[in-house]
């Protein structure tokens, strides 16, 4: 690496408005150049992406209602309660992701003992379990072999099971999001001045009052950008879901048996819109708060 | 420092919230070499449900490292001449397009896999070949090897990185390639370790997009937890921990040298 990167590294990227009508980048390669460099990414969006998600829209127009289709979320009970059920799952998991982890999180940048190392690299662990193994992680340690059932039939006598139904669903989003909050709490954290919480102590602020308007504050942004991600994974993902029990009747599960078995493709097409946008709402709106790439960066399919 | 109740309190949930993560690890990991799960350790460890597992199961692993490395040649190709452009050429239209990019990541990989299977569901060899399954894990990763590559490229001064080797005589291609790619080194690298686990965990398209002779990794464990015994999920699920693991430490190294080389900086700016 040339010291001028080096350098420069630290710099954050250039904003962007009506950068279209600034004269051409000296240097850059010519108009056609640069067309032909984004040729092969455009190809694959406009033909796997863009004409795929124009003819799905345009099939929700076959099911039994027409275009009203399109509002069978709303209409049907069956489908609205499954949505009312996973849009309070998903917040559940969020909140309760974000407040363990924010604990967590602040605990292990402010402090330094031994084992922490440890302890991070464990808590990042599941990064990159797929949906299916998180599945099966939560039959570990809720299923029918489970460690939950087998120290509550040796204290109580009674065998605690619990993974094959939505609070297993509930325990394996949680599985998967705190590695990716923990991580987004430790990097805000690092950031944090303590000097602002040692002024704020100094002038006889409770701790409560610290904690309220110096340091939530200052995490928030890693709150909620990591925050929309396990609303959005809790809201779309079907992975764990499919591997703890097929009955659990949260939305990605309705369509997929709407589309697999009741081959009814247009309620299938439309719910499958209704969820996208909706997933898509609540990650453009954080990235609308908090700036830039909120949604990549700790994200991957459960 | 004292260390008071409150400490020994959050270092009390910190453990709680590791063991959550760490014991299903450990026992399925555990319950994978176990003769029989049923009766516990007492019963004896053996590889049989590993060998077992990789004579049932070879095909869709190897498929699946196949799918990866396809995926990862084609986001390198497609992704990083678009990266250079979305940060050398910053405008509303790009800003639309990486819009446009990065929906896949935000939409419901079931609805993506819908979508592919309602337009390209009819065309019989394309939808029964792998390359049905490699279109989907393309779409969901490439915007990650943009992002990463994006970010890096936005870090340098390529401007004048480019000037200096355009006033040098060289032209757009041996810039590209000499300058620019060898400079971005790193973002390629953390969206390439990024693309190739993405791809190898892959299930939410993959399942939908699967034939019966089209079968990756995670489809079939998937289908050893709904149809085997324990043990062989438990050894499947081990084989995965163990071919992961490898991609896991190399991105957190990576990631580890960069935040190092960023505090360099930082302590190079405080000195000037």
């Amino acid at each position: 690496m040339s010291s001028v990167q080096n350098i420069q590294e630290g710099r954050s990227r250039p904003s962007f408005p009506f950068g279209f009508l600034r004269r051409a980048t000296p240097g850059a390669g010519s108009p056609a150049i640069l067309a032909l460099l984004m040729t092969p990414g455009i190809i694959i969006v406009a033909a796997f992406f863009l004409i795929p998600l124009a003819l799905v829209a345009m099939r929700v127009a076959d099911g039994p209602d027409g275009w009203a289709t399109y509002f069978v979320i709303l209409t049907n009970g069956r489908y609205f309660a499954s949505l009312v059920q996973t849009l309070l799952m998903s917040a559940g998991v969020t909140l309760t992701a974000l407040i363990l982890c924010g604990v967590c999180g602040l605990f292990l940048v402010r402090n330094r003992f031994a084992g922490r190392n440890m302890l991070m690299a464990l808590l990042t662990l599941p990064l990159s379990f797929p949906g299916t193994v998180v599945g099966f992680m939560v039959i570990m340690l809720a299923g029918r072999q489970g460690v939950i059932g087998s120290v509550t039939d040796a204290l109580f006598d009674e065998k605690l099971v619990f993974a094959y139904e939505i609070s297993g669903l509930f325990i394996g989003y949680l599985y998967f999001s705190i590695p990716r909050v923990i991580l987004a709490v430790m990097a805000s954290a690092e950031k944090l001045d303590p000097q602002l919480e040692e002024a704020a102590r100094s002038l006889g602020a409770p701790t409560w009052r610290v904690i309220k308007d110096v340091i939530l504050p200052g995490l928030m942004p890693g709150l909620v950008s990591s925050g929309a991600i396990c609303f959005a994974t809790a809201m779309g993902a079907f992975g764990t879901a499919f591997t703890l029990a097929t009955d659990i009747d949260v939305l990605p599960m309705v369509i997929y048996t709407e589309f697999t078995r009741n081959a009814n493709v247009a309620v299938a097409a439309a719910l499958s819109i209704a969820l996208g946008a909706m997933t898509w709402a609540v990650l453009f709106a954080v990235r609308c708060f908090v700036g830039s790439s909120a949604d990549t960066a700790a994200r991957g399919g459960a | 420092m004292r260390r008071d109740w409150k400490f020994y309190s959050q270092l009390g949930l910190t453990v709680l919230l590791c063991l959550f993560i760490v014991i299903p690890v450990g026992m399925s990991a555990l319950a994978g070499v176990t003769v029989n799960v049923f009766k516990g350790l007492s019963s004896g460890l053996t590889l049989r449900w590993i060998i077992e597992v990789w004579d049932l199961y070879a095909s869709s692993i190897m498929l699946s490292l196949w799918i990866a490395l396809v995926c990862l040649a084609v986001t390198l190709v497609a992704g990083v001449p678009l990266a250079y452009v979305l940060v050398r050429r910053p405008g509303r239209l790009t800003r639309l397009f990486e819009e446009l990019l990065t929906l896949p990541v935000a939409i419901p990989g079931l609805a993506l896999a819908l979508a592919l299977l309602i337009t390209y569901g009819g065309v019989s060899g394309y939808r029964s070949s792998w390359l049905f399954i490699l279109t989907g894990h393309v779409l969901f990763t490439l915007p990650f090897m943009v992002r990463s590559v994006a970010a890096v490229m936005s870090a340098m001064d390529m401007k004048m990185l480019e000037e200096g080797a355009a006033s040098l005589g060289a032209g757009f291609w041996r810039r590209f390639f000499t300058v620019i790619v060898p400079n971005a080194k790193p973002g390629i690298l953390a969206g390439a370790l990024m693309v190739v686990t993405l791809s190898i965990g892959e299930f939410n398209l993959t399942w939908m997009l699967h034939t019966p002779l089209t079968k990756t990794l995670p489809v079939g464990l998937a289908d050893a937890y709904a149809s085997m015994r324990l043990e062989i999920g438990s050894a499947y699920t081990l084989i995965f921990f163990i071919l992961i693991m490898p991609l896991l430490i190399a991105m957190q190294a990576l990631a580890d040298r960069g935040k190092r080389a960023s505090k360099r900086i930082d302590t190079a700016e405080d000195t000037l």
